[in-house]
């Protein structure tokens, strides 16, 4: 008998271990098998029974469930988990593996078309493994939305005796957790995308910035590595073809700043992670000085599926600009929340109604934020805005890294204002006075907002105009998304105290 | 995590940082793996470390104070950190983290008195769709509430 349990964090959070504890005790003889998570969150943790080749799922997982999820009696029973509607309405691409394979075993990872991509990088040029990914419309998942191929291309033509490829890995925002989710479950996936970007741009060395909160997914990306070295995949011959590349991890130490990639580079030198105003242009004149390409975790997962099935096939889906898939989070107050992945277009309103199922709480939503802590709050009018790039941007939101946070109508948005301004207060990195003392001054604004003075708001509304013309980076820049975004469309909860007030 | 941290060995001090001298940007993992061995990086450290990377003590001081991970004096002997970031405060993340901080009568940062565990705010552990979430060392748990945060202070003695 083969079970399936996933070792993904979020199942381990939520109870995975002692599922396995139970099941070991009582079918010693079951061959169980740690795969990362399918991605529905609600239902971790996940056990899978396989049986005729088909694997049927069992959750959420008890250890009291385990007798009935063997005989196949349990009331946790879901039936075959490829038939579950949220399997079933997703386009994986980036997440194919993630979830089916044991995420440590190379053969499976080639059994399920790893190193495909790879290969057909191998007997390409530089120049054409560029050319592919431009192809393909891809542009980075980690937050600004820039096309990977023009950046890669700016690397390969800069000529230096090292290039870098360095993978944030950071994942700082809140809502956000499909960078760990990937590492957890296919790492190999991650490693080959960096092999490919570094044969394309001539660059012999990678290097990963894992944030430290993350401690599973920098275990299992460290033996990936390890792995992938004795094998051949990494090392001064990739997969025999003579031609060098090799990576390292490296760990964060608790900077949410450090995610914006200059910080990320300073940080990675040992220094402060404080931001690098641009020019130079990373590209140009990144990790100690040589030419860097910085890409986010999905973004360099994504380039193996491109090479395996070609880049046509990857940008035939999507809406306008915004091609291929995106990999939403869907967290916060939520019924199924968790990892989908689908073409780009799809909107904000099926993506919290229908596939979230509404809130957790059963009471209607209030508001959405989308792309993180320097995201907008969305209101439920704006619910039929597809998820897309320039849509988002028309919409006064963005999309940022694809996490999405629901919050039900006991929300007080005036204290979601608050900690816009006090998590930038706290995260700051100092280089700026609009987002080193906006901040803290924002946040003393917002009380006395909160304590009835009307005057403190069009003090909160310059200051954000401040800190939006005036902050070299996006921590500072867009702190304003959330603060503005909850005074505009929630204005009762800044006014409510005020008349109490009175 | 139960931290060998009283005696600072200065023999290992020098190990340590001569085993990371030769990386490419050696200092952080340096101050990690010093973090690790010490429960802190130790003063006796600061010297060493600015000779074998040739920088100044304003330079190291700088880098140590900017990160919220390294600390400069021993931590509890656990550390629990509690998920203060927007997706865990939207199922209620906050109250349970002041229900908390008010039972043990400590602020952010403190140490209860025996010494057993130091509460710290981290902004987002990956659990966001499974919130609030906590870490106890080096273990994540998601939907905590009251009960679940006193099991997990009694599993480690606090
Ligand atoms: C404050 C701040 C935090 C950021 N955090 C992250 C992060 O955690 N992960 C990430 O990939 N990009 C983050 N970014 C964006 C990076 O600066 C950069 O655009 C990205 O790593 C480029 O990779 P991509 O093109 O593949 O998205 C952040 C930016 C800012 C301003
Ligand atoms: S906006 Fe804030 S975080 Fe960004 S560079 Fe300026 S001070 Fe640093
Ligand atoms: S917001 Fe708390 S775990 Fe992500």
């Amino acid at each position: 008998m083969k079970v399936y349990v996933p070792m993904d964090s979020a199942a381990k959070a939520l109870g995975a271990e002692d599922v396995v504890d139970a099941l070991r005790a009582a079918a010693p003889e079951a061959e169980i098998v740690r795969t990362g998570s399918r991605g529905m969150i609600w239902l971790e943790p996940l056990v899978e029974v396989e049986l005729d080749g088909v694997r049927l799922g069992f959750g959420p997982a008890e250890p009291s469930d385990v007798p009935g999820i063997l005989d196949g009696s349990s009331a946790k029973a879901l039936g075959p988990v490829e038939d579950l509607d949220w399997m079933k309405r997703q386009t994986r691409l980036t997440f194919a593996r993630v979830g089916v394979i044991d995420p440590l075993s190379l053969s499976d990872y080639q059994a399920h078309g790893g190193l495909t991509g790879l290969r057909r990088a191998l007997a390409m040029t530089g120049q054409e493994i560029v050319d592919e990914v431009k192809a393909s419309g891809l542009r980075g998942r980690g937050g600004a939305g820039f096309p990977t191929g023009i950046k890669w291309q700016t690397v390969h033509d800069a000529d230096a005796p090292q290039k870098y490829i360095v993978c944030n890995a950071d994942e700082g925002d809140s809502a956000t957790f499909a960078d760990r989710m990937l590492m957890e479950g296919d790492p190999f996936t991650l490693i080959e995308g960096m092999a490919i970007a570094g044969i394309g741009v001539g660059a012999t060395k990678g290097y990963v910035y894992l944030r430290s909160e993350y401690p599973d997914a920098i275990a299992v990306l460290s033996r990936a590595v390890e792995i992938a070295r004795a094998e051949g995949l990494l090392g001064g011959d990739v997969l025999g073809s003579g031609r060098a590349f090799n990576m390292e991890i490296r760990k964060g130490a608790g900077a949410y700043v450090c995610g914006e990639e200059t910080s990320l580079l300073n940080s990675l030198e040992g220094k402060r992670g404080v931001v690098r105003s641009k020019p130079p242009l990373p590209a140009l004149e990144g990790f100690l000085g040589r030419p860097t390409v910085v890409n986010n975790v999905i973004s360099l997962a994504t380039v193996p599926v491109i090479f395996e099935k070609g880049a046509q096939f990857y940008a035939d889906f999507g809406l306008g600009r915004s091609r291929g898939t995106v990999t939403l989070q869907i967290a916060g107050n939520v019924a199924q929340g968790g990892l989908f992945e689908t073409a780009f277009g799809i909107s904000l309103g099926e993506v919290v109604n229908d596939l979230g199922g509404g809130t957790a709480s059963g009471r209607p939503v209030k508001a959405v934020q989308v792309g993180g802590p320097l995201g907008a709050y969305m209101p439920v009018s704006k619910f039929d805005t597809p998820l897309g790039y320039e849509e988002f941007d028309t919409a006064g939101g963005l999309i940022g890294h694809a996490g999405l946070t629901v919050f039900d109508d006991t929300t007080d948005m005036l204290g979601m204002a608050r900690f816009a301004m006090e998590f930038c207060a706290v995260e700051s990195c100092g280089k700026c006075t609009p987002c080193r003392i906006g901040a803290v001054r924002g946040v003393e604004t917002i009380d006395r907002i909160a304590q009835g003075d009307a005057d403190a708001l069009p003090l909160l509304t310059d200051l954000c105009e401040t800190m939006k013309d005036g902050s070299l980076c996006a921590l500072g820049g867009f702190t304003p998304f959330p603060v503005m975004s909850a005074l505009t469309h929630f204005p009762d909860d800044f006014a409510r105290l005020k008349e109490a007030a009175e | 995590m139960a931290h060998p941290a009283t005696v600072i060995d200065g023999e290992e001090i020098a190990r340590i940082v001569d085993a990371h001298s030769a990386l490419e940007g050696p200092l952080l993992p340096m101050l990690h793996a010093l973090q690790e061995a010490f429960g802190h990086v130790p003063a006796q450290a600061h010297a060493p470390i600015c000779d074998a990377l040739n920088i100044t003590r304003a330079e190291l001081h700088g880098v140590i104070t900017f990160y919220h991970d390294f600390r400069e004096k021993p931590a509890g002997r656990h550390v629990l950190k509690i998920c203060r970031a927007e997706a865990c405060q939207s199922v209620g993340g906050a109250a349970v983290a002041d229900a908390l901080l008010a039972k043990l009568g400590l602020e952010w940062h403190g140490t209860t008195s025996d010494g057993a565990v130091t509460i710290e705010p981290v902004y987002c552990l990956g659990m966001c769709a499974c919130g609030p979430a906590a870490m106890v060392d080096d273990r994540v748990v998601g939907r905590v509430d009251a009960a679940k945060l006193e099991k997990l202070l009694a599993e480690v003695g606090a």
